[in-house]
């Protein structure tokens, strides 16, 4: 051809997925649930970055944030209440192929599978994990959860929570090897979508809490910092969770912070006076598990039977 | 290292250990006696047998543990080290002079032997040194070549050095020199070499590596008595065929990375103990309504609760079977020797993808640590598990496309495009949407039940060890076999009409039962798990609580199938079985 060098070939043109090509199921959440914005921030992102739906998994445990994956089109797993975090690692062991997302709630990661929330983070498998934490059980009908705060009224302590409440992002950074740390909130999609690209594109274990609204059981916790923005406290860096300059002019507080410093990352997880929202850690370098455990895929059958051959031979007499 | 070189004579040999839970018990205490226990003999042997012939006694004192558990009987020839009779403490001098008179008011045949003495002419650590100067005088007592002991030696200890490979062969040369000078008997066993190549294990390591001959990717554990040391071998060898062994942070964790892995088309077993698999229930009822393809091993210990963690018990049948939220049908295999369980994991591996759910393999204490010599087996392609399928998938077909006859479906792994699906524990429909309608909640009920229907279709009927017909009919399962079918052999010697049948399916069972016990006038089972003495005035008919075999056989079968169980703790002699089974007969 005229002009063309004699190798010049079209590349098969490889499709492009819309947006649709990633809904599954009409979500069941009730209107006003914080979970909508987050199906919409993983399915916009998914989309922008052009992820194959069947090269991704979406992992969850039980509860209303678990329902999830029905509401993907991608594979989905929604397996036992609080052991989202095995499965996820399980499929991960092996498929270092794949894109996993998965997607928890408060009593889902904070107390029935606590355990492996803890080992998960150890691990350091590359997940992105995303805990929506509406301080409730809302499937369940409103019963305290771990991330509940003193004297919350709910169906199991109808004259107030009494104890005080878990932190997730302080137990979280206090976890050997964690790798990535990251607290947004649903109402605010930027921030949101940004948080959970950031989540995505780092190699190892991401771990996001979004804080997120009950419409039905906690509306009320989550009215001061969306009435009075200056109850968030945004965390800023360059290699921290970006945001534009219009975005960052709505947060009239905020906090330059390296999030490589994990004394300062675990000091303002623990603020109680504001709702700190961005990086707080990240941690390239940390050990992945998932390198080892994927050692010795794609040996052929002939290498193996003639290693399990050889392993007889040591016991023969 | 003597059982080995008997297996290597050609003899047939069972072994036994004898652990106590403690890693260092007290020394010279009755209930911290460890040790090996081994039959050997010209012909193959199927199980530990009665009572011993020879006991070599390190000290006496350990010597009641065994005694206690009926491993002696008059006549027994105990060698026993003389060391304690020179003691400085004037109460170990004692008991040891008043044990060996009891030993020999016992009708023991008590042979004192300096063992101490000499190997301290070898070592300052006879301590360390007197099993191999035991070996040595094994090798007199029976006639035994040691030249492989000499080759183990030199490989074993040779990054120790020379010093440390002279001292070990001069300690076997010196037992066996010893032997031959002051021995008054010694005996031959008569070896038949068999011409196949055989391989002598353990059936914990049989099961680890039929899990590499069944081309298993990964096992997912967390450490229980005694199933770890199969998954302590994979850690040893598994990367050598890719495979990974992941040590999970408990129980829970360790089946749901397993169903992970496997839902990622990626192969994978959990191996664990009773108090292990009654937390993983809740995983198993998941991968059976979501029809997760699984190899679970329950090397099964004594229970309730902690029970005894190394010692032998059947007591997890009725657990494996029915403990899951609801109805979670799934297949049992139960291996009754160390080569089935190679086997049986390459065929439950095959199993759980067939007929796509968990497969439980059910071995116990006695399996995982007993050696018995079994043909090498040739590894196969068709054993191994195929290489991942990433083809696109026909989006037409959905995740659960029951056959309406079978209920069997193929499944979808993540990466197949068109295949998308998202796998719940929720009742749902072919295409895995989460369901409420009542006709698709019965349908897929039936659909997984009916899987199993349809492999008790493909399975051909047990084989009868004895005649077909006649007064009594012993049914067993796992590591029972051999001390059944001796108990047996021995009461038809005697000219009682006594056959046995062994169960390798215990879900669903294997077809012809009935029938086969229609034949006898007579059924019993005979059970390493508890059930009530019916003789007890306590114990009626109605209050009578049955053996685990026994119970679902007699729901099967509608028989007035009767019961014989013991929970010693440790594997029932054939001894012990004749007796139980000639009270029955009377």
């Amino acid at each position: 051809m005229v002009g063309l060098k004699q190798d010049w070939e079209i590349a098969p043109q490889s499709r492009t997925c819309e947006l649709k090509d990633y809904q599954g199921a009409a979500p069941r959440w009730c209107p006003g649930c914080g979970d909508h914005a987050v199906l919409g921030a993983v399915q916009r992102l998914m989309r922008d970055k052009q992820l194959l739906p069947e090269k991704t998994v979406c992992v969850s445990g039980i509860g209303c944030s678990s329902r999830f994956p029905h509401y993907m089109s991608t594979y989905g797993f929604h397996g036992l209440h609080g052991r989202a975090f095995p499965v996820a690692c399980g499929i991960r062991a092996r498929r270092p192929d794949l894109d996993i997302f998965m997607v928890t709630g408060d009593g889902d990661c904070c107390a029935i599978g606590t355990a492996h929330w803890i080992h998960a983070i150890r691990y350091n498998m590359n997940i992105t994990v995303l805990l929506l934490d509406n301080n409730v059980y809302g499937l369940t009908k409103n019963q305290t959860s771990p991330t509940s705060r003193t004297g919350e009224k709910t169906n199991t302590h109808p004259r107030g929570s009494v104890l005080p409440p878990l932190n997730p992002l302080c137990v979280t950074l206090g976890i050997a090897n964690a790798s990535f740390v990251a607290q947004t909130v649903d109402w605010n999609p930027p921030h949101l979508y940004n948080t959970i690209k950031a989540a995505h594109e780092h190699k190892g274990l991401s771990f996001v809490r979004v804080l997120q609204r009950c419409p039905h059981f906690t509306k009320h916790v989550f009215q001061a910092p969306l009435q009075d923005l200056s109850q968030v406290l945004l965390m800023t860096h360059e290699e921290g969770i970006s945001l534009d300059a219009a975005g960052m002019r709505r947060f009239p507080k905020q906090i330059a912070h390296n999030p490589h410093d994990l004394d300062e990352a675990r000091h303002i997880a623990a603020r109680e006076d504001v709702y700190p929202i961005g990086l707080f850690y990240r941690d390239e370098n940390a050990a992945r598990y998932d390198l080892a455990t994927a050692q010795g895929i794609g040996k052929t059958q002939d290498e193996k039977l003639a290693a399990i051959d050889q392993a007889l031979s040591r016991f023969a007499v | 290292m003597f059982a080995d070189l008997c297996a290597r004579n050609g003899n047939g040999i069972w072994t036994v250990e004898i652990i106590p839970a403690e890693i260092e018990p007290p020394r010279r205490s009755r209930a911290g006696a460890s040790g090996n226990r081994i039959r050997f003999g010209s012909k193959p042997v199927t199980n530990a047998g009665d009572e011993a012939d020879i006991v070599i006694a390190l000290n006496e004192q350990v010597l009641y543990s065994r005694i206690d558990a009926g491993a002696l009987r008059p006549g027994t020839i105990v060698f026993v080290d003389n060391i304690w009779a020179k003691s400085p403490d004037e109460s170990v001098r004692a008991n040891y002079a008043e044990a060996v008179a009891d030993f020999q008011s016992r009708g023991y045949v008590v042979r004192e032997v300096p063992m101490e003495e000499e190997c301290r002419k070898h070592t300052d650590d006879p301590r360390k040194g007197k099993n191999m100067w035991v070996l040595g005088l094994l090798c007199a007592l029976y006639d035994i070549d040691d030249t492989p002991v000499r080759k183990g030696i030199e490989k074993r200890f040779a990054k120790k050095g020379e010093s440390v490979v002279r001292k070990n062969i001069d300690l076997l040369d010196d037992g066996y020199r010893w032997g031959i000078k002051n021995l008054e008997q010694r005996f031959q066993v008569p070896a038949s070499r068999s011409e196949q190549q055989m391989v002598v294990m353990n059936g914990n390591q049989a099961l680890a590596l039929g899990a590499m001959a069944a081309g298993i990717e990964v096992c997912s554990m967390y450490p229980i008595t005694p199933a770890t040391s199969a998954s302590h071998f994979l850690a040893q060898n598994f990367d050598q065929v890719g495979g990974f062994v992941h040590q999970a942070e408990d129980e829970i964790a360790a089946i749901g990375f397993a169903i992970g892995c496997s839902y990622g088309g990626r192969t994978a077993i959990t191996i664990t103990s009773g108090p292990g698999f009654a937390l993983k229930t809740e995983f198993m009822g998941l991968a059976v309504m979501a029809e997760v393809p699984l190899v679970v091993v329950v090397v099964q210990r004594v229970g309730p609760s902690t029970g005894l963690p190394t010692k032998i018990e059947q007591g997890d049948l009725l657990a494996a079977l029915y403990a899951s939220p609801g109805d979670a049908p799934k297949i049992i295999l139960a291996p009754a020797t160390i080569e089935e369980c190679f086997h049986f994991i390459v065929m439950a591996r095959k199993l759980a993808e067939d007929f796509r759910g968990p497969v439980v393999v059910l071995s116990d204490a006695n399996l995982a640590t007993g050696q018995q010599p079994f043909p090498k087996p040739q590894p196969r392609e068709e054993w191994l598990s195929p290489p991942i399928d990433q083809s696109t998938w026909n989006p037409e077909v959905p995740p659960f496309a029951w056959d309406s006859e079978t209920g069997l479906s193929r499944r979808p792994v993540p990466g197949q495009r068109g295949g998308e699906y998202v796998l719940t524990g929720l009742a749902h429909d072919a295409k895995s949407k989460v369901a409420y309608e009542s006709a698709i909640n019965q349908q897929s009920m039936e659909m997984r039940s009916r899987k199993l229907a349809v492999m008790h279709a493909a399975m051909q009927p047990p084989k009868v060890h004895g005649d077909p017909e006649g007064d009594l009919l012993v049914v067993g399962w796992g590591s029972t076999l051999g001390a059944i079918e001796e108990a047996v052999d021995r009461l038809r010697g005697e000219g009682h009409k006594v056959s046995s049948v062994h169960l390798r399916f215990l879900s669903p069972f294997e077809p012809g039962l009935k029938e086969i016990f229609s034949r006898f006038k007579k059924v019993m089972t005979v059970e390493v798990n508890y059930s009530d003495n019916p003789e007890h005035p306590y114990i009626t008919p109605s209050s009578r609580r049955y053996s685990q075999l026994a119970m679902l056989l007699r729901a099967h079968t509608l028989i007035d199938i009767d019961c014989w169980s013991q929970v010693p703790g440790s594997p029932i002699p054939p001894g012990v079985i004749a007796e139980a089974l000639r009270r029955r007969l009377q």
